[in-house]
């Protein structure tokens, strides 16, 4: 692990995830995934690869037809009442007793804690959700704690940033599953980037009602990637993604970030 | 120069100033480079995550305790506070605390007024007020010392002039108070303190605000680095403490957690240089002390805060400022473009209670929700959601039940109101969703250049050729 970009930007130092240490089930046979409208529409590949690691663990991934959106982007924006709707849609989809894997960080957020806001009036949706919070788990987290996955490294040595998004990081410590995931694939070195916990401007609305910031952010946060003598960017999070990835193809650099169900599949020779 | 709101009616033009400041190179050095100072500084303080926690976690049950009893223990300490010699006022605006003050000043005939450092006066806009009135207001904190003499704002509640630099210091040092030109900090701050010096004994009166009012022993705690604080409270014959209602603890044993979490959270220090504890004016047999001392309670929108159990959480505030610290949008963009006394995570969600929505809302949507606020907050406030309930407060209708917050509706759009109708439409009907998710992938080629803001700074976002819906059918088959 490097850590030659210590300096500037790393005075925010990796904070305890926000829960108690969670206790983990043993791999389950069946598993729901939840692929996200994200990945759904724009990253489709991340939700394949996902699925693919964990059918090579040995797991039946189930994905209901029915599934659209987690209702983050109305929960954020104010529009409660709407993100309820949506939200509710989802809640019926998932009814036997398997762990639901999300593979981003925001959206497994949702169900794991903002669920409860959304549902706190509701006595019975509430139990619906608080049973469907406990088994639901980032992908890296449920890779790395429930299918105590072993990766071994078919690639040729690399340098990779590791971006987190905010929501990952501080609601759910995925940047400490991810950082544990890299760390298994021998010929991979991660490397640390300036302002790592820092935003990467995204924010939903938030990156197209501020633009001018959000644009500053993303901006800071390219560089800092470029920045890092990463060649390659992982993340598991196809918001940030999306946001990072749409900054580096205006500024014309050939740097695009990669969801890690991808780069973990791809280095680990399965694909 | 932003517009900042106390002095006009409009909008707070948030997006407006933010785009003036990201302009300034100088500035976001200057705040970007104070803030990683600061940051370090406070994590240093805080080497061991558990004890941060168990600290935050009791600092917040210690001022939830607090705000549980808030009108009993304002109460009492009133009444302590009586009995120590202390006149008590209350204010519920702005207004009517000028007011209170402006009669302490007439009584007294009072000419020139110092002042320690106080958020709460600057809240009332005392020196404008007072001003126009004929009575001068000195600044003696350094920091506002420096944004007085420039006639600015604070852009920080902690560091008044931090988006100054060296060199601006020491040209407004050599313009204003006809000094060499000199960049040696040390120097730039023994000039200001020797100006400063004389004005503390020739002040009528002086003003404080307060980090903690002690019910238990009507206490008034004020910290401070510079010495200004102590003098401005003792030397004059008359001290005039101003502070908003939240500020009250109940036990003098509370102080100590709450103390240790700003200090340590503010400035990255174990314990600041001065921490004076007023319980009066000057008794009998005592050489020095105000003759007079007294509080003004300034309430200014905390009720309506208090109201709510959720929003009351914003009154949890301490002051440390390392919400805005940890803030990337704060970092980039100072704290003048806000438009408000308080700036920052903390600054959004509690100057709606006191100016409005209307007034301030582009703010609760001017964040990321990236969370690095919450982390930090010493007592535990969880801005994040905070700023979302704020968002759906100003989003709902102005005329829907139950009313919470003044300004409700301020960003409520009927057309955006309709695009979340549809988009729930699409994301609870299963053949919707598939109908309109296969139309977009397929006309994929069609994804304009230009979208909006978006593609201000990004290339525009391209749906995949084929959903992982379709994708997943193929690999799984219906489920």
């Amino acid at each position: 692990m490097s850590h030659n970009s210590r300096g500037t930007g790393q005075a925010t130092r990796v904070a305890p995830p926000r829960e108690a240490a969670r206790v983990y089930p043993p791999k389950p046979t069946d598993v729901y995934l939840f692929g996200t409208c994200v990945i759904d529409l724009f990253f489709p590949d991340a939700g394949m690869d996902s699925i693919r690691l964990l059918e090579r663990e040995g797991i039946k991934v189930h994905f209901p037809q029915a599934q659209s959106c987690c209702g983050q982007p109305a929960y954020t924006s104010g529009y409660t009442e709407e993100a309820r709707a949506v939200a509710r849609a989802q809640l019926q989809l998932f009814a036997a007793d398997w762990p639901l894997v999300v593979p981003s960080g925001s959206c497994a957020g949702m169900f794991r804690h903002h669920y409860h806001e959304l549902f706190k009036d509701e006595p019975a949706a509430l139990q619906q959700v608080e049973a469907l919070a406990a088994r639901t788990y980032e992908l890296a987290e449920f890779l790395l704690h429930v299918c105590r996955i072993q990766l071994s490294d078919t690639g040729a040595p690399v340098k990779v940033a590791l971006h987190t998004s905010c929501s990952a990081r501080r609601e759910l410590g995925t940047h400490v599953h991810g950082r544990a995931l890299l760390a298994q694939l021998g010929a991979v070195e991660r490397v640390d980037h300036a302002y790592e916990s820092e935003c990467c401007g995204f924010g939903g609305a938030f990156s197209v009602r501020l633009p001018d910031i959000s644009g500053l952010m993303v901006l800071d946060k390219t560089t800092a990637l470029k920045d890092s003598g990463a060649s390659e960017v992982v993340s598991a999070d196809c918001g940030c993604l999306m946001n990072i990835n749409g900054a580096l193809e205006k500024q014309g650099e050939s740097l695009r970030g990669e969801h890690l169900a991808s780069f973990l599949l791809r280095r680990s020779g399965g694909k | 120069m932003p517009n900042f709101a106390a002095l006009t009616e409009a909008p707070i033009e948030f997006k407006r100033n933010a785009r003036a400041a990201l302009a300034d190179g100088q500035l976001r050095r200057n705040f970007r480079g104070a803030m990683d100072f600061l940051m370090v500084k406070r994590a240093a303080q805080f080497a061991d995550d558990e004890e941060c926690e168990q600290l935050r976690a009791f600092g917040n049950r210690v001022r939830a305790r607090a705000l549980s009893r808030l009108p009993a223990l304002l109460e009492q300490l009133e009444a302590r506070l009586t009995r120590n010699g202390v006149q008590v006022h209350w204010a519920e605006s702005v207004d009517e605390a000028n007011t209170i003050v402006h009669s302490i000043v007439a009584a007294h005939e009072a000419k020139n007024l110092i002042k320690g450092k106080s958020m709460v006066s600057e809240e009332m806009e005392m020196n404008h007020f007072l001003g126009e009135r004929g009575v001068d207001c000195l600044e003696s904190d350094m920091g506002e010392f420096i944004v007085q003499l420039r006639a600015e704002k604070p852009s920080h509640i902690i560091m008044p002039a931090i988006h100054l630099n060296v060199g601006q210091v020491a040209a407004l040092f050599h313009d204003k108070l006809e000094v060499d030109y000199t960049e040696d900090v040390d120097l730039l701050i023994q000039i200001g303190r020797e100006t400063l010096r004389r004005k503390f004994f020739e002040a009528d009166i002086g003003v404080s605000g307060v980090n903690f009012a002690v019910a238990e022993t009507g206490t008034l705690v004020l910290v401070e680095n510079e010495g200004n604080g102590r003098m401005s409270t003792t030397v004059p014959p008359v001290h005039i403490a101003v502070t908003g209602i939240e500020k009250v603890v109940e036990k003098l044993r509370d102080v100590v957690p709450l103390l240790s979490l700003l200090t340590r959270s503010a400035t990255g220090q174990p314990i600041t240089t001065y921490v004076n504890m007023i319980s009066g004016p000057r008794q009998a047999d005592e050489l020095d002390g105000p003759r007079e001392v007294h509080l003004v309670l300034l309430d200014n929108g905390r009720t309506q805060a208090f109201a709510d159990s959720e929003l009351r959480q914003t009154l949890n505030c301490i002051r440390c400022g390392a919400c805005m610290n940890h803030c990337p949008v704060y970092t980039r963009i100072g704290g003048h473009a806000y438009g408000t006394v308080y700036p920052g995570p903390i600054g959004k969600i509690m100057t709606p209670h006191m100016l409005g929505l209307e007034k301030t809302r582009e703010l609760p949507s001017a964040s990321s929700l990236c969370g690095a606020c919450g982390e930090v907050c010493p007592v535990k406030i969880p801005i994040p959601s905070l700023l979302r309930r704020l968002r759906e407060e100003a989003a709902r209708r102005a005329d829907a039940a139950p009313h919470h917050v003044r300004g409700q509706g301020a960003n409520h759009s009927t057309k955006e109101g309709l695009v979340w109708k549809a988009w729930v439409k699409m994301n609870t009907s299963p053949t919707l969703y598939r109908l309109l998710t296969y139309a977009g992938t397929r006309a994929r080629g069609l994804t304009p250049a230009n979208i909006g803001p978006w593609t201000e700074h990004h290339a525009a976002p391209k749906l995949a050729p084929r959903t992982l819906h379709e994708r997943v059918r193929e690999h799984l088959g219906e489920a």
